[in-house]
């Protein structure tokens, strides 16, 4: 259902209204009535700007995007935290991007490896305890394909020069060691960091290795972390077309991958916010096409196989087709079984990357409606690549804070609520079906034919648990 | 209708041989060079390379200040922490403490960018301020800081008055600050800070009479059952009392339907009287030491710490409480007592001469190491990467004063995965430690008893409290019945296996 434009502004100017005067001025330009025509002049949303202070934003930072989504998942180096403690800690496996491998000994995905800055660091500089770090690092851990660097906020600012020391020991050892400068304090959210840590990738990794025997059909899955193990579903999509997928970036994947992905023929981009850089990168210098896809929920998996396939022979596009009609019964039989407890039910999603968007289809496979989605930190293509997928009248936002959401939910009354574990808990107690849309709430894949039915599985558990019914509001309200 | 989730989607054999096809592209090493390096790492050439390491730290349990801060300020009413420095801190910060305790937490940080840390971060703190006192309406702001903050040396005491100054905030609104470098000390360094912060700035000038009440911190303390308990025991005696960071109703608040920014906490009023009270008593040391030190000094109340883990130290606490306020300890106490050494009587033989590795923060540590030893187990490898000399020493003294000690050796500044050589070369029984610690659970097959922080991977178990005879009571519940467990586990194929034990 769709609202007209200016009822919806009615209700942003509304909620803007608490903020002091030069914050609600700056708020004002990140909240949009969606226009999925495109000719509302006043409803394009500003981003990618730096968050006021005091608001409550939801944002992490450049670490946060370098280490935690984009160089964390890379199983077969060591990630060292590079700072004081905290930053390698909270980021302690919390992405959950599966990955087979003994950790420890080949793998390194689930550690939290850091130079735990001390007061001596910062006065007299860290440049010196991290290369000895790097020695006892090598000593203990001999199968390490490489060792990236990941800069906290101090480092940046004390003025240390991690490049030298990077350079000196990957000599050294043989192997990469790769500076990030993703300090927290730099950019103004977690994208920055996305884009330092491709940068790193192009420079220190990609090209850099050879793969023996290519095909027509070698193509990399780029933007896909494996949380809960969605790249595994995805690429057995790929397979089953007759692709080849030579890497996966960045879950699940090894440095080789990472080197060697610049001979495929194809990239093929889930997340298209984290990753496209390096996307244009390898079309710049190597020529490779890039193609967006989404395999959330059936009717948008179909058109993407659809599109893949259409960059390739007969003979893939004719496996596509078989492919959708050996899974299509099996999809139905999900939305059969799911979308009549489903049906109608309003969804209000605040997320980062690609899922603002991304994952509207797979609602609406199960006859859900999106009524206000919102990115942590997209920028001005990704709200592009939204406004038509949306209604009109669905309210857009852009690095919201506590306090728009919780009034944005009481405005419009969405039957769930899809966010991060910060949001969680609070919609838990005003009694609002809430699911993590970062990492599937410990739940996945949510990609691919095999996602699908967890998602709809998910979503079912979320907004028909009978315990939202035991909650007793305050007497005021009951009666 | 079947779903099958990760739990068992990539145990299928389509996945399984997917795994394999990747390998092609992923330079794996040969698997005998992988089991011949796994095994290697489990010698003692192995643990003696692993401690020659001083650089580099592997699975660390300790955070950062600002999280202890945070922790802290979250315990007063209507109080909002904020956090002077970069933004993702505060989204870590949230988003750990939300994964432990299950729960919402709000807390501002104020976005400090490229541009502060060339010019400073005063605009960020007015407006900061000014953005978060308009929202969310505090009665106050504890302020601490980030790392960013610190290095280019935000003067706090500066700015906040500007920030009255100029109106941003009203004048009478109390802001503490405190000064929390995460690159000095950790969490519970942060904690202390704070704490101090807040009770200078909202005890000031409210010296009057002296009454027969007693302050109560309980330190970085992640269990909310214990401050429920110790609020019980003290009620039992008679005791009027102030829970100082009463984090009781933060973290663990009742579900109406309703989401409240600021659940509980300490009131107000009554954390500025608490200079007024006969005594304060900390539940931890390590994480009270600048506090107690400013009560002494600043209020001239005496201030001790105490951590009631295990029976004995509960008898000490409960006397202490007693001689100071003059109140009998009931019998309705007494049986609690009897009940909970009940219990250990009925479970020695489980639990005697079983070899324990410990990691946690001191406090915890030290309570645990007297419990276990109280029971007849023996702790052996206590890792503290938050420890400092002080602390090591106090626990070999702890571990010298019982036969059940003689085995234990106290590692501070120490990991995980220092543990895991341990644990490999000289191997326990059991292991104490937070969700993390189940990484060594899976490599060393050691069964784990969670206790500690974070725990991420199991549900509610702060609400149980492990202080006090109830504490102890819960506590031997469970170490015994994970000895049950994995004795089930392994014998389930052999004779051994009882119904009756």
């Amino acid at each position: 259902m769709s609202r007209p434009i200016e009822e919806t502004q009615k209700i942003i100017d509304e909620v803007m209204d608490a903020y002091p005067e030069k914050t609600k001025k700056d708020r004002a330009k990140h909240v949009k009535p969606n226009d999925p025509t495109g000719t509302c002049s006043t409803c394009q949303v500003k981003s990618n700007i730096k968050s006021r202070p005091g608001v409550m934003t939801v944002r992490g930072c450049a670490f946060a995007g370098a280490k935690g989504v984009v160089w964390g998942p890379v199983k077969d180096q060591i990630t060292v935290s590079h700072g004081p403690i905290g930053c390698g800690q909270y980021s302690w496996w919390s992405r959950r991007n599966y990955y087979n491998g003994q950790t420890g000994i080949d793998t390194f995905g689930t550690m939290h490896i850091t130079t735990d800055f001390q007061e001596k660091d910062i006065v007299y500089g860290g440049d010196k305890g991290l290369e000895a770090a790097l020695h006892e690092l090598k000593e203990l851990f001999p199968l390490a394909r490489g060792i990236g660097i990941l800069s906290e906020c101090p480092v940046g600012l004390i003025g240390d020069d991690i490049e030298a020391v990077s350079r000196r020991v990957s000599a050294e050892f043989g192997i990469p060691i790769v500076p990030v400068r993703c300090e927290g304090f730099r950019g103004v959210s977690q994208s920055l960091g996305h884009h330092i840590a491709n940068d790193t990738i192009r420079d220190h990794i990609l090209g850099k290795g050879k793969l023996e025997k290519t095909t027509p059909y070698d193509v990399n899955i780029i933007g896909d972390y494996n949380i809960g193990g969605d790249a595994w579903a995805s690429r057995k999509i790929l397979e089953e077309m007759g692709l080849r997928v030579v890497a996966q970036w960045t879950g699940d994947s090894t440095v080789n991958e990472i080197a060697i992905a610049h001979q495929a023929k194809l990239n093929l981009i889930h997340c298209y916010r984290s990753m496209n850089y390096i996307c244009r990168h390898m079309e710049e210098v190597y020529g490779i096409p890039w193609v967006e896809f989404n395999f959330f929920g059936p009717t948008k998996i179909y058109e993407s196989i659809r599109k893949i396939a259409s960059h390739f022979d007969d003979q893939i596009k004719e496996n596509a087709e078989k492919l959708i009609e050996k899974y299509k019964p099996m999809m139905d039989a999900v939305i059969e079984e799911y979308r009549p407890r489903l049906e109608g039910k309003k969804v209000m999603l605040y997320v980062g990357g690609l899922r603002p968007r991304h994952t509207i289809g797979a609602y609406e496979d199960l006859g859900m409606e999106v009524v206000a989605s919102g990115y942590e930190f997209g920028h001005n293509d990704d709200y592009k690549r939204t406004y038509p997928v949306m209604k009109e009248g669905a309210v857009i936002m852009d690095d919201a804070t506590l306090y728009e959401l919780e009034e944005f939910t009481r405005r419009l009354k969405p039957d769930m609520v899809g966010s991060g574990i910060k949001e969680k808990y609070s919609y838990h107690k005003m009694g609002v079906p809430f699911r993590q849309m970062h990492s599937w709430d410990y739940s996945g894949p949510y990609h691919g034919f095999d996602g699908f039915p967890v998602f709809a599985r998910d979503m079912d558990m979320t907004v028909n648990s009978p315990t939202w019914g035991l909650i007793r509001r305050n007497r005021k309200e009951r009666r | 209708m079947k779903i099958r989730d990760h739990n068992e989607l990539f145990k299928e054999q389509e996945y399984t041989e997917q795994f394999e096809r990747k390998k092609e592209f992923e330079n794996p090493w040969p698997p005998e060079k992988v089991k011949e390096i796994a095994e290697w790492t489990k010698t003692k050439e192995y643990r003696d390379k692993n401690f020659e390491r001083k650089h580099i730290k592997i699975n660390p349990a300790k955070a950062c200040q600002p999280l202890g801060a945070i922790f802290c300020a979250s315990g007063f009413e209507g109080t909002m922490p904020f956090v002077q420095g970069a933004q993702g801190c505060v989204a870590y910060f949230r988003s750990h403490l939300n994964r432990h305790f299950k729960e919402p937490l709000a807390a501002i940080s104020t976005s400090m960018t490229e541009d502060a840390a060339m010019f400073g971060g005063l605009n960020n703190m007015l407006e900061g301020l000014e953005n978060a006192y308009s929202l969310y309406r505090p009665k106050m702001i504890s302020v601490c800081t980030t790392c960013m903050a610190e290095v280019i040396g935000d003067d706090l005491n500066a700015y906040i008055r500007q920030a009255k100054e100029k109106e941003f905030i009203p004048d009478d609104l109390p802001v503490p600050f405190a000064h929390t470098p995460s690159f000095v000390g950790s969490h519970i360094t942060g904690y202390d800070n704070m704490l101090k912060g807040i009770l200078s700035t909202i005890t000031a000038g409210k010296k009057t009479a002296q009454q027969i009440k007693l302050n109560i911190i309980p330190g970085f303390d992640t269990y909310t059952g214990n401050i429920r308990e110790i609020k019980r025991l003290l009620n039992l005696m008679g005791v009027k009392h102030t829970v100082l960071a009463d984090v009781s109703e933060t973290y663990d608040s009742p579900n109406s339907g309703e989401y409240k920014l600021y659940p509980g906490g300490t009131p107000l009023a009554e954390a500025a009287d608490s200079i007024n009270s006969i005594a304060t008593i900390a539940l931890q040391k390590y994480s009270t030491q600048k506090t107690l030190d400013y009560i002494r000094k600043e209020w001239g109340q005496k201030a001790i710490s105490l951590w009631p883990i295990g029976i004995r130290n509960t008898d000490i606490l409960l006397e202490e409480i007693s001689s100071i306020t003059g109140r009998r300890v009931p019998q309705e106490i007494e049986d609690e007592r009897g009940r909970a050494v009940d219990a250990m009587v009925d479970s020695h033989p489980y639990i005697h001469r079983k070899r324990f590795a410990l990691v946690g923060d001191p406090d915890l540590l030290l309570g645990l190491i007297s419990f276990i030893m109280e029971m007849g187990g023996e702790p052996v490898h206590i890792v503290c990467t938050n420890g400092d000399k002080t602390f090591r020493e106090e626990a070999n003294n702890l571990l010298s004063e019982s036969p059940f000690g003689v085995n234990g050796k106290v590692h501070i500044g120490k990991d995980m995965w220092h543990l895991r050589s341990l644990m490999f070369t000289d191997p326990v029984d059991l292991l104490i430690g937070n969700s993390y610690a189940k990484f060594l659970w899976k490599d060393t097959g050691t069964p784990l008893v969670r206790l500690g922080f974070p725990i991420f991977d199991r549900h509610h178990l702060h609400r149980s409290p492990i202080i006090g005879y109830q504490g102890a009571l819960n506590m031997i519940t469970r170490i015994v019945n994970t000895v049950l467990d994995e004795m089930d586990r392994k014998t389930m194929h052999t004779a051994s296996f009882d119904v009756i034990r």
